[in-house]
Parts: C-alpha cells; structure tokens; sequence
C-alpha cells in the first residue's frame, strides 16, 4: 500500500459556449499532468468541456463562514445597483 | 439502498438543542445548504461520513458484478456500452468520496475501511451475475432502485453531497435505459433467451427490493437523517414506489415479477407486494451472501496489485518537481 496520499486538486471546466471555467469537482492525483488526465476522466466523460484547469486546494484561499455578514450584508442596502430601481416612463420606450 | 441502515446520531427535540444546534436545524428547515467549513453537529458529520462513504464503496464495488461481462458481452457496441457504465460507476465513487473528503475523513481512509470491513456497501453487489441477461436485470433493476433514492437526495442539506448526487443523476438514467434495453431484446428473443430474461428477474427481484433496508417507521436513526435531510423518504415509500414503477415495465417485457400475492391496490392506489426475506438481508450484510468474500478479495487485489502503479507516479511527480526546482535554480 502506498502510505502517500497524492494531494487534492480542484477542477474547474469551461464549457462549449465559452462561458467562464466553472467549479465542478475535485480529485486526487501526484501531480499538475495526472490531475488534469483524470480530470478528463472523471469530468468530461460526456463533451462536457473544452477545457480544464486544476488547482492544487491547498493554494485556494476561500472566505470563511463567519465573515458572511460583513463580506455580503452592505451590498443589501443598494438596491440602486439594480436596473430596475429606476422608473422609467413607458413613453420614453425601451431603455 | 446505496447506503443501509447507516446508524445515526441521537435525535434531540429543538428545545434540548444548545443554541448551535438549533440554528443548524432552523437553517435546515428553512431549506439551506450546508456547506463543508460552516458548523455542524458532530452527529451530522459522522453519519454523513458513514452515508456518503458506504455510497461511493456502493459505486465502487458495484463495478464489479459487471465488469465481470465486459469481455463477454455478445457484441462489440454491448461491449463498448457496458465499459461506459462500468466506468460511470469508478466516476460515481469518486465524486461521493470527493464529498466525504470534505468532511475531514481521507479517501485512503475510506478506502482501508472498506478492505477491513469495517465500513459496508450495499447488499445487492454480493449477489453473482450468472448470464448476459444479468446485465439487463442489473441496470433496469440496481439502478432503476438506486434512482429512486438518488433523485429526492438531489435536494439534500449537506451542499458537496447535494450536488453530487446532482451530477450522478445525470447518467443514472442511461444506465436503467441500457439495462431496459438488454431485457427487451432478450425478453423478444428466442424462448431460450426469454427464459434466462425472466431467470434475472427472478433472481435479482427480491434483492432490488432489499436495496431500500427494512422498514424504518420505527427507527430512531431515521428520524434523526430525515430532520437533517440527509435522507428524504422513508425506506418503505421508495420501496412502494419502487415496485408500482417497475411492475409495468415487467409486463410490457412480457415477463412476471417472481411474487404470487403481487396484485393492484385500488384502493390504496399502489401495488400489493411480498418483502423479501429480511433474514437473508441481515445474513448477507453481515458477510454471509453469495459474492461478499469474493467481492472484497477482488477490491483488495486490485488495491493491492496496484501499488506499483501509484508508487511509480508518485515517484515521476517528485522527481519532475525536483528538476523543476533544479532549473529554476540554475536559472
């Protein structure tokens, strides 16, 4: 048995339509090559991309659950950022 | 099911609950998400450590009753279809112990518990498949049952395990049709395939119903998943719904279930159907089936004999870093 577990990478894929990378999944392999082999593999075993990048998770940094409330709470109150907050008269036509 | 009688935690009413606990479960029954680093009970992470992994060990060694076929499928396109499946199955496992893993439990781990026997997979996979007509009855049966549960388990609270299941359900549905359509070519085949079409049926019926567990009205662990929504449903409504969707499609093969009390309920708007023999279900999970010892040693070969080949990697890996970071000096 091999003692060593090969690090974690996370997989992200862009799709046909050349949407942004997207976040599918994560696996196991011992290096940058392997990870993006087996990320054909176990992600795109049905077209689903055309390209595949592999991070290793340890160089992620994500924020944490407790900083929730300050992160995303001041955006609550302007609404103004939305198109439609604006009123604008029917007359004026499609803006 | 995948996953059976996964033992869980305690079951506390909201007002015993500590303060954490109980916004954990209000956040649950408003509908949230879970997600790996937020709070949550030790109960939950331990029982879902416990449900995802006996899920993936499913996937994993449900490879191989089938793999069993490969070479032997009657030709090249049912060869090429059965590889397909097989290897959904290798994907499935890794996308549940990919789950697991956030959780704070290694694959290794898992991997070494399910060689001990310290942790189960599902009852089903230590039955043999003795005929091609097997693999028909496997993927419209297995897979048909684990549907049932896989597709309300979409809408699971613990978000990694959610969409999992999210992404597992999109090639389930392939691998009943493909089942569906090996019985319905043998099942309007000659008589002798006819008769081993209705051979699988009669030995893989009984055993598909034993996938859903035994009736868990009174269970406490039930109750507590079902409050976590780390299950959806009770054992005994897949089982029914189970039987009332497949029954049907028996008929239309021409084929009869292998139940004699089976009959339409018209009052209760379901089928009527025998259980199986729950004493061969406690016999099997406790190792005493057809295939569990075979099924293991094969897991355990083929995790054994491999070695070399992790090993081998590992080792190109560090030796390419090695000259990477030499380079890099040199430069």
């Amino acid at each position: 048995m091999s003692k060593k577990e090969w690090p974690l990478w996370e997989i992200f894929i862009r799709g046909q339509h050349g949407l942004n990378h997207r976040h599918v999944g994560s696996l196991h392999a011992p290096d940058a090559e392997m990870a993006i082999n087996n990320a054909r593999d176990v992600y795109t075993r049905r077209k689903e991309g055309v390209s595949i990048w592999a991070v290793k998770s340890t160089d992620i940094t994500a924020s944490a659950p407790s900083e929730k409330g300050p992160l995303f709470d001041p955006a609550e109150s302007k609404v103004y950022r939305h198109p439609t907050f604006f009123d604008i008269p029917d007359e004026v036509g499609h803006m | 099911m995948y996953a059976q009688m996964v033992k869980s935690e305690g079951m506390k009413s909201l007002e015993d609950m500590s303060p954490e606990e109980r916004a954990f479960q209000e956040r649950i029954d408003r509908g949230e998400k879970i997600e790996p680093k937020e709070w949550m009970p030790e109960g939950y992470r331990k029982t879902l450590i416990r449900q995802i992994g006996q899920h993936a060990h499913s996937e994993i060694v449900g490879q191989l009753p089938e793999g069993n076929w490969i070479t032997r499928a009657p030709t090249l396109e049912r060869k090429a279809i059965l590889l397909a499946k097989v290897q959904d199955e290798a994907g499935h496992g890794l996308y549940l112990y990919s789950a697991a893993e956030t959780l704070g439990v290694s694959r290794d781990e898992l991997m070494e518990k399910l060689h001990s026997g310290a942790m189960k997979y599902s009852s089903i996979f230590n039955y043999p498949t003795l005929t091609w007509a097997d693999m028909g009855a496997v993927g419209w049966l297995v897979d048909g049952a684990a549907i049932m549960n896989q597709v309300p388990l979409q809408r699971t609270s613990y978000g990694p395990y959610s969409r999992a299941m999210i992404r597992i359900c999109k090639e389930e549905s392939f691998h009943q049709r493909q089942g569906y359509a090996i019985m319905m070519k043998m099942a309007q085949g000659t008589p002798e395939q006819k008769e081993m079409a209705q051979d699988a049926l009669n030995r893989f019926w009984y055993p598909a119903l034993m996938m859903f567990g035994p009736s868990d009205k009174d269970s406490v662990h039930s109750a507590q998943s079902m409050a976590w929504k780390i299950k959806m449903n009770t054992n005994d409504e897949l089982r029914q719904k189970f039987v009332d969707e497949t029954v049907p499609q028996a008929e239309y093969l021409g084929l009869t279930v292998p139940d004699e009390t089976l009959k339409w309920n018209d009052e209760r708007g379901h089928y009527d159907f025998a259980q199986p023999d729950w004493e061969e279900f406690f016999e099997v999970l406790k190792g005493n089936g057809p295939c569990n010892r075979e099924r293991l040693e094969a897991r355990r070969n083929a995790w054994e004999q491999g070695a070399w080949f992790r090993d081998g990697l590992t080792a190109y890996a560090e030796k390419s870093a090695a000259r990477r970071a030499a380079a890099l000096a040199a430069e």
